[in-house]
Formats: structure tokens, sequence, C-alpha cells
């Protein structure tokens, strides 16, 4: 078992680093949806765009540039979640389908504009200085920016759930879950609870989008695998809770890396096989109210 | 639409009175019929007068369209959006020209095989996918898309991988490969018109009553005695065998399949088609299928291989423009002159 433990060491850090950056972009996503019904099918693109924001910045490789392509990602994600809560204000009483449908439309652009700019080819992005190269784990030799990736990956994680779980403001979130007409019916205004929660959600896509750089490059389609696995860590969480995300990145991220470490063929059919058999035991997730089943 | 409070009368049955709307609904009738064997004469007629590259873009626009329309069956008549339509074309495809190549291209042997294959795929994802219903079944079937995309391009040794599956031969029919483009696009014309002819038959039969009920109130269905899950698992395969008929006529005609053709971007598309069209209506989607190819394979080089920007600003004016596609103009259309005339 140790010995076991020890050959695939690697594989599970790398779990932890995409279950951490799986959270990140999960938890936006969730409780949007949780909250305003908004399926944020962008929210791929965003990732990507904080990738690419990332290629921009950081290509002598300076602390300076990463911070800066940090700061540029967090504005844009901010504004660009802001503009998503406008455009679809307009759509509120229309089915949930023509909002993802919207988004859909807005990632295809994105995806489209962004391949215009930066071109077809993977993209690399070096590590900031003093990260890149790699120490030793119990005997393994693992890049201390991955390590970095988690650490800051699970401090994003806490600092979030503190947020959502502990504060005045996470309670609103949490209320407009669990009741939306009854928060407005107290005096305060939905519209600006969905502006600041899609705001803060896609701002987190294009951070973890820069912090990914590093580590995945970028390149067109990335957008689309990252938003499939964050659907798929939402779903088999459940809609609108902050700890089905955590436990479903946490999850989906060790399923993904040990998958494709062991058994790469079939790592897909691993992937829709957990999501399956979530589903089958429970159909709302692991932590879905029962309340958005019909949401 | 607005009747006076009090009147239990809809429209059609104050139409079904007076003699005059009798007359018009008969010569509706008449057009229902004549218009499509009309429209199919125009197009079996095209190949005469058009150049090569005019015919294979219609046939592009054929294939999409019974794919779209299939995809409505799901979204329009049972109440289903699915984003993960292009695995079953995919599928379809793959298998269709993985047949031609190895075993026969024999006419409709690839063809009915990709539908066959079409509809044990989506048998087999699909009991998952119709458990849920609304952004869950969204979700799922985005992921069982992306699912069979990334099986596309990981299964090298059978699917060609990244490069695709090329070299597949030429139909044939009688033995006598199909050379000309125009015989290719008859070949397409006479199964996408069966194909079509089938969908309409599915959709307006008393099964197709059932997944509009599922579709408007599932509970009422389900205190009725129907099972919703068995509809919309039967639903989902019909869908899916269509979309493997479209796929495999896609081999034939274009002889190279790639992992994009089961991937998202082909998925949106389609969806794109259906909604622009207008979802419901099975004539609405043809007409989306053309937009989307159009721009795609038209304009789409002029814009350096960036249709799909083009079609990311359609698909958003379409959401707010257009919320019930072609169809609902058509609707509004037929519905201005109606204050004039109410009894």
């Amino acid at each position: 078992m140790t010995g076991w433990f020890d050959e695939n060491l690697v594989s599970i850090l790398n779990g932890f680093a995409i279950g951490s950056l799986l959270f990140i972009l999960a938890v936006g996503l969730s409780i949007v949806f949780g909250m305003m019904d908004v399926l944020n099918l962008a929210h791929g693109a965003f990732f990507l765009t904080g990738s690419y924001l990332a290629v921009s910045f950081v290509a002598g490789g300076s602390w300076g540039g990463y911070v800066t392509a940090l700061g540029i990602a967090a504005l844009v994600g901010l504004l660009a979640g802001g503009a998503l809560s406008g455009m679809t204000e307009p759509l509120a009483r229309r089915p949930i389908l023509d909002q993802a449908l919207l988004t859909l439309g807005i990632s295809l652009i994105v995806a489209e504009v962004l391949s215009i700019a930066y071109g077809n080819d993977v993209l690399s992005v070096p590590p900031p200085p003093g990260l890149t190269g790699s120490v030793s784990v119990a005997g393994n030799a693992y890049p201390v920016y991955r390590l970095m990736l988690i650490v800051v990956g699970l401090l994003l994680a806490l600092v979030v759930w503190l947020v959502v779980e502990k504060t005045s403001v996470g309670a609103l979130v949490r209320a407009s879950v669990a009741d939306r007409d009854m928060v407005s019916a107290l005096g305060i205004d939905n519209r600006k609870v969905k502006f600041a929660v899609l705001g803060i959600g896609s701002m987190l896509a294009t951070v973890a989008g820069v912090l990914a750089a590093p580590v995945y490059g970028a390149r067109p389609g990335l957008d689309k695998t990252i938003l499939i696995l964050a659907l798929v860590v939402v779903v088999i969480g459940g809609l609108g809770s902050v700890r089905g995300a955590l436990i479903g990145a946490l999850l989906i991220g060790q399923v993904e890396s040990l998958g494709r470490a062991l058994v790469p063929e079939i790592a897909s059919f691993i992937l829709f096989g957990t999501l399956a058999l979530v589903l089958v035991v429970r159909p709302r997730g692991l932590f879905g109210s029962r309340k958005l089943a019909h949401g | 639409m607005s009747l006076p409070v009090g009147t239990p009368a809809t429209p059609a049955a104050i139409a079904s009175t007076t003699p005059p709307r009798t007359a018009e609904r008969r010569t509706g009738r008449l057009l229902r019929v004549a218009l499509p064997l009309v429209v199919l004469v125009v197009l079996a007629a095209v190949p005469l007068f058009v150049a090569p590259f005019g015919t294979s873009t219609l046939s592009r626009i054929l294939i999409f369209a019974l794919f779209a329309v299939s995809l409505d069956l799901l979204v329009g008549v049972t109440g289903l959006p699915s984003l993960g339509h292009a695995a079953y074309f995919g599928v379809g495809a793959y298998a269709a020209g993985l047949v031609a190549i190895h075993w026969t291209a024999e006419g409709v042997v690839p063809v009915l095989v990709a539908a066959a294959a079409g509809a044990v795929a989506a048998g087999a994802t699909g009991w998952l996918a119709v458990r849920s219903g609304g952004v869950y079944f969204l979700m799922l079937t985005l992921a069982i898309g992306e699912l069979v995309h990334q099986l596309a391009q990981s299964l090298a040794s059978v699917t060609g991988g990244s490069n695709g599956l090329y070299g597949i031969p030429t139909v044939r029919i009688g033995g006598t490969p199909l050379t000309l483009p125009g015989y290719v696009y008859w070949f397409v014309l006479a199964v996408t018109g069966l194909g079509y002819l089938g969908l309409h038959l599915v959709a307006s039969s008393p099964f197709g009553g059932v997944l509009r009920g599922i579709r408007d109130n599932e509970p009422r269905m389900r205190s009725l005695g129907y099972s919703p899950f068995r509809y919309k698992f039967a639903a989902f395969v019909i869908a899916g065998g269509f979309a493997g008929l479209a796929g495999g006529l896609f081999a034939a005609q274009v002889r190279l399949v790639t992992p994009s053709e089961a991937g998202f971007t082909t998925s949106a598309l389609v969806l794109l088609a259906v909604i622009l069209g207008g979802a419901g209506s099975l004539w609405g989607p043809i007409l989306g299928a053309a937009v989307v190819v159009l721009v795609r394979d038209a304009l789409g080089p002029d814009l350096d291989g960036h249709g799909p920007l083009l079609l990311g600003i359609v698909f958003v004016l379409a959401v707010y423009v257009l919320p019930r596609g072609f169809a609902g103009l058509r609707d509004l259309l037929r519905r201005r002159p109606s204050p004039g005339e109410t009894p």
C-alpha cells in the first residue's frame, strides 16, 4: 500500500493541484446557478482569457509580469461578469435555456477572438522566478510551482468558504440560493447580489486561468476541457453548495489525475463513470438541495 | 390574442364554424402536401444547373439539416435541450467511415450501420441523461459529448486520432462508385428526405403527442399513467439514431471524419440551427441549418476560418431578437391580420 502510494505520489499531488483549481472555478459557477438560475457556459472562456493574459504579461518570466497579469485578469473577470449580469437581465423572465444559450454564444465569440489574437498554437508560460525548479517530496521530484498552486488554491478555497459560510455577505448569498423571493421581500435588490456574485465568480475564473497558465499553458480548446470538468464538479457536488463544490473538486481532481496516470486510455470513462455513479445514488448531487430539482 | 374574457372559444374553434375559413384550411392542407413536393423537385434539379461547389455545399446543408431536425425532436418536441448531440453524429460518421473502409461502401449499408451505431450510443448514455431534467440534462449531455470527443482523439488506432479518419471510399450503388458530386448529392437528398419523413412521422404520431405532453406538463402525463422516463429515453434513442444517420451521410459526402465532428462546437452549432429556426417546428431547423452551414462554409474562408465568431454573434442576437426562431416569425406574420378579422 505504501509502495503504491509512493509510486503515485506525484499523481496524487497533481490531483490536489487540479482539484484546488477546479474548486475556484466551480464555486462561482455553482453559486451563480444556485442563486440566479444562470448557467454560465462562458466560464471556461473566462478561464482561458486569464491564461492568455498570463501569456502576454509573463513573457519575460518576472514577478512584476505575473502580478500584473493577476491584477488585470481580476479586473477583466470582474468587468466581464458584470457585463454578463447586465446582459442576462432582459432574459430574467425567459426560460433557463435562453440564458444558457446567451452564455454559449458569448463563449464561442470569446474563444474565437482569443484564437484570432493569439493563434492556434499551444503557448507555454514560465513560472515566476524562484518557483521554476523542483523540490523533493518524499523522494519524488515535484515542481515548486505546482506545490504553490496547491497552497494558493487551498487558501483561496478557504477564503471563499469562510466568506460564504461565516460572514453576513455570505449569509445573504446563501439566503438568495435558498429563497430568492424572500430575500427580495426583505428589501434587498436581487440584481445587485447577482451582479456581485457573477462578477466575483468570473473574476475567480480569470484568476484561476492565470494561476494555471504555467502548468497547462494556453491553447484553443482548453476552455471547453476546463468547463466540462467544472460542470462535472458542480453536478457531483450539487448546484448551489460550496461544500459540494469543494468535495466534488477534490474528488474529480484525483479521478482525473490518477486516471490519466494509471489508465490513460479509459480516463474519460472513469470520469464519466464517477459522474454516473454519483447521479444514480444521489440524483441531485452529493450536497444538492431538493428545491433546486426543478429550479 | 386578446379574446374577451368569458369566451371559451379558441381561434381554431371559431375558424371551423365559418365557411370561408374552411376553404382556407383546405388550401392550407393542399399547400402542406404540395410545398414539400415542390421543394423536393427543385432540390433534385439543382445539380443540373448549379456548379459542383454549390452542389456539395447544398449536400452539407441537407446533412446538417437532418442532424438539426433530429435534435429538434429532443429540444422542441420533448423539451430536452441537449448540448452533446454531436456525440451521436460523430459516432455515426466514424461507424460509416469504418464500415466503408474495412467492409463495403455499398450505398445504404454504411449509412444504416451509422444510424444503428448512433442509436446504440444514445441508448448507452441516454439512460443517465434523461433521468435528469432542465439544466442538469444540459450539463450531462455536454459531458457525454466531450467524452465521445476525447474518445475519438485517444483511440488513434481505430479513429486516426486528431488527424481524423481519412481515405473513406466513394459511395457505390450496385457496385458502381458515384464519382460525380451530382450523384452523391442525389444519394444524400434521397436519404435525408427519407430521414426527414421518418422524423416527421415520429413527431406527428401519438408517440410524438405524448412527448409534447411531457414537455408541457410532465407531472400530469405521469398521473395519466405514462412513464416519462421511457418516453424520453425512446425519444433520445430515436434522435441519436437519426443523428447517426446524418453522421453516416457526412462520412459518405466529405469522406473525412475528425474528432471535432463529435465535439462541443458542432453540438453548439446544431443547437444554434434549431434555436435560430425555431424549436418545435420541424421545418424551421432546416432553414437554421442552412444559415449555419452557409456562414461557416461560405463566409468562413473569407474570415480566415473564424466563421464561429460570426455564428457566436448570430447566436447572441438570436437569443434576444428571435426567441422563437424563424418559425416564430411566421406566426407573427400570420397573426398580424387577425385584429381586423376577429368576429
